[in-house]
């Protein structure tokens, strides 16, 4: 007995029997599904399937829809100044790490002093939070970036929770304020937001960038020559004295005053700052920013930092840095922080967005000094 | 089977090596490029994974090429329309052309952004390019651009090669393979 597909002994088997027919139309239909799949499972990890994950992009366009478009500028902190000086480590800094930058050698420094907020023209008397990035090391070497704010803790501690104060926080194109339900929403699920709230009413604000402390905020990993490892978190500590600027003198204070006094002291010499590295005790919190260490954890003083010179961010080199905080030497590593994941994937996208403006000739206006009034 | 074989039934055994080698670290290159420009918790490992394979990749290119010059690659069958010839042809020199420029592109667009070409931990790359945001951002653009031909090129590379292997059974696929000609 013979299937009716297949040939007769002898007969001619035909041009193309079904069998065969079949075996091409699953090959087909086999490589065409591969080729689905692949293109399925590049696009699900460039993000563009899958809507339950956030992106680094959705974090930065919420951001942007916060602040309005200012082509060419940074993202967030889009005011500052750029500055040069020097740093030089210690030997107590070169005890626990065996980065360059405390090898006792006087490094060059470039960086940035910035104030909080998407508005390349905002007043400084408005904004809470300051900032101060370095790049220490130059072109063509491993450098050691960093990226410091003036607050001590974090208001959130995951990018998901930056992303949903974000959304809270978004003013309301009417009154041009955030809106206060969507706002106690968000504190009622962030205790750490809410306490971050406190200090942004009650620390006193200093009147100047040189007078003012900045933090690492999140932890990262000394490793020294011997290969031993140690949690730390660090700050600038000024050598110039505090001073408060009241709520009074903000009222009067002029837009651009921090940079006219960073001016005006640096004229009358250089400024400087002591790098603290604290150093956490075992079953302290690493991965969570939002969290401060007991003030009785041990510090050392690793280094010291000089400030020579500022210029407008305009023309300046810091406009064109991306100050990634997880741009690390040898001898200085991330912590599982996720904060600090998101900051190097966000800061990315700001940078090329920003980059591709200026190229694009979108953003003469923050290649252009401003005129001083 | 001399080296200088006029037409061999099979790529050499350097070529299939670095082949299947190559394939690997490219598609994993692919998925680790996408993956670190979106995700915000990732791009840290990816990106000091993604610098050094790059720069592998690029190395294994150089020697490939040197190679395809010396050896004579087997023929295409015959049986085969002039189309799918000519589209063979131009998507080899293609894949060719971009497994050398992508990890060009990436490192000239590091040192253009002025950040550290870093392969591991205190060992940078020298920059290649100057630090200028007009060549960044067009350098920064040819690398999307260009890794998203290379991804499509790659999908239809791999459809035309099962095609080979499971419709025509041709002998092609065996040539990479090391699998003995049919005939």
């Amino acid at each position: 007995m013979n299937y009716p597909d297949e040939p007769l002994p002898g007969s001619d088997p035909g041009p193309d029997p079904s069998p065969e027919r079949l075996r091409r139309a699953l090959a087909l239909a086999g490589i065409g599904a591969i080729a689905l799949g692949a293109v399925g499972a590049f696009a699900w990890t460039a993000g563009w399937l899958g809507a339950d994950r956030l992106t680094a992009g959705q974090v930065v366009d919420a951001v942007e829809a916060n602040g309005g478009p200012h082509p060419g500028f940074r993202r967030a902190h889009a005011k500052g100044v750029c500055i040069t000086g020097t740093f030089t480590g210690s030997a107590d800094g070169r005890a626990l790490s065996a980065a360059e930058a405390f090898s006792g050698e006087t490094l060059p420094v470039l960086g940035r002093f910035s104030i909080g907020g998407g508005d390349p023209h905002g007043s400084d008397a408005s904004a809470r939070v300051r900032s101060l990035a370095l790049q220490l090391g130059g072109r063509g070497e491993p450098q050691w970036r960093m990226a410091m704010n003036s607050f001590p803790f974090l208001a959130v501690a995951t990018p998901q929770a930056f992303h949903q104060q974000t959304l809270a926080s978004r003013p309301d194109p009417a009154t041009g304020k955030a809106d206060p339900v969507a706002m106690e929403a968000f504190l009622a699920d962030h205790p750490r937001a809410r306490a971050f709230q406190q200090w942004a009413k009650a620390a006193p604000w200093s009147d100047s960038w040189a007078n003012t402390e900045y933090n690492s905020v999140n932890a990262f990993r000394f490793v020294d020559a011997d290969g031993g490892e140690r949690f730390v978190r660090w700050s600038m500590q000024p050598r110039t004295p505090f001073r408060e600027l009241d709520a009074a003198e903000r009222e009067r204070a002029d837009a651009g005053f921090l940079a006219a006094d960073l001016d005006q002291r640096l004229q009358s010499g250089p400024l400087h700052w002591d790098m603290v590295v604290t150093l956490a005790a075992p079953g302290d919190v690493v991965e969570d920013p939002s969290v401060p260490w007991p003030d009785a954890r041990d510090q050392v003083v690793v280094g010291t930092l000089t400030l020579l010179h500022a210029e407008p961010q305009s023309t300046g080199a810091c406009r064109d840095i991306n100050f990634d905080p997880l741009v690390l030497p040898h001898g200085v590593a991330a912590s599982g922080d996720p904060i600090l994941a998101a900051r190097s994937a966000t800061y990315a996208q700001s940078f090329n967005r920003r980059q591709r403006e200026l190229a694009l000739g979108q953003g003469n206006a923050a290649t252009t000094p401003e005129a001083t009034p | 089977m001399s080296a200088h074989d006029t037409n061999p039934a099979h790529f050499n055994r350097t070529a299939r090596s670095l082949h299947w080698l190559m394939a690997v670290l490219i598609i994993a290159m692919l998925f680790i490029g996408v993956g670190m420009v979106s995700s915000v918790s990732a791009r840290p490992w990816l990106i000091d994974l993604h610098r050094p394979m790059g720069i592998a990749i690029l190395l294994l290119a150089v020697l490939r090429l040197r190679n395809r010059m010396r050896h004579q690659p087997p023929a295409l069958p015959a049986s085969l329309p002039v189309w799918q010839r000519r589209a063979a042809h131009a998507s080899h020199w293609l894949l060719y052309g971009l497994m050398v420029a992508l990890p060009v592109i990436g490192w000239a667009m590091l040192s253009a952004a002025g950040d550290p070409v870093r392969m591991a931990s205190g060992l940078v790359l020298p920059p290649i390019a100057p630090q200028d945001p007009l060549v960044y951002a067009a350098l920064r653009a040819a690398h999307g651009w260009l890794a998203y031909l290379l991804f499509a090129t790659v999908v239809l590379h791999v459809s035309a090669a099962l095609l080979h292997a499971w419709v025509y059974r041709d002998g092609v696929f065996g040539a990479m393979t090391g699998a003995r000609k049919p005939g």
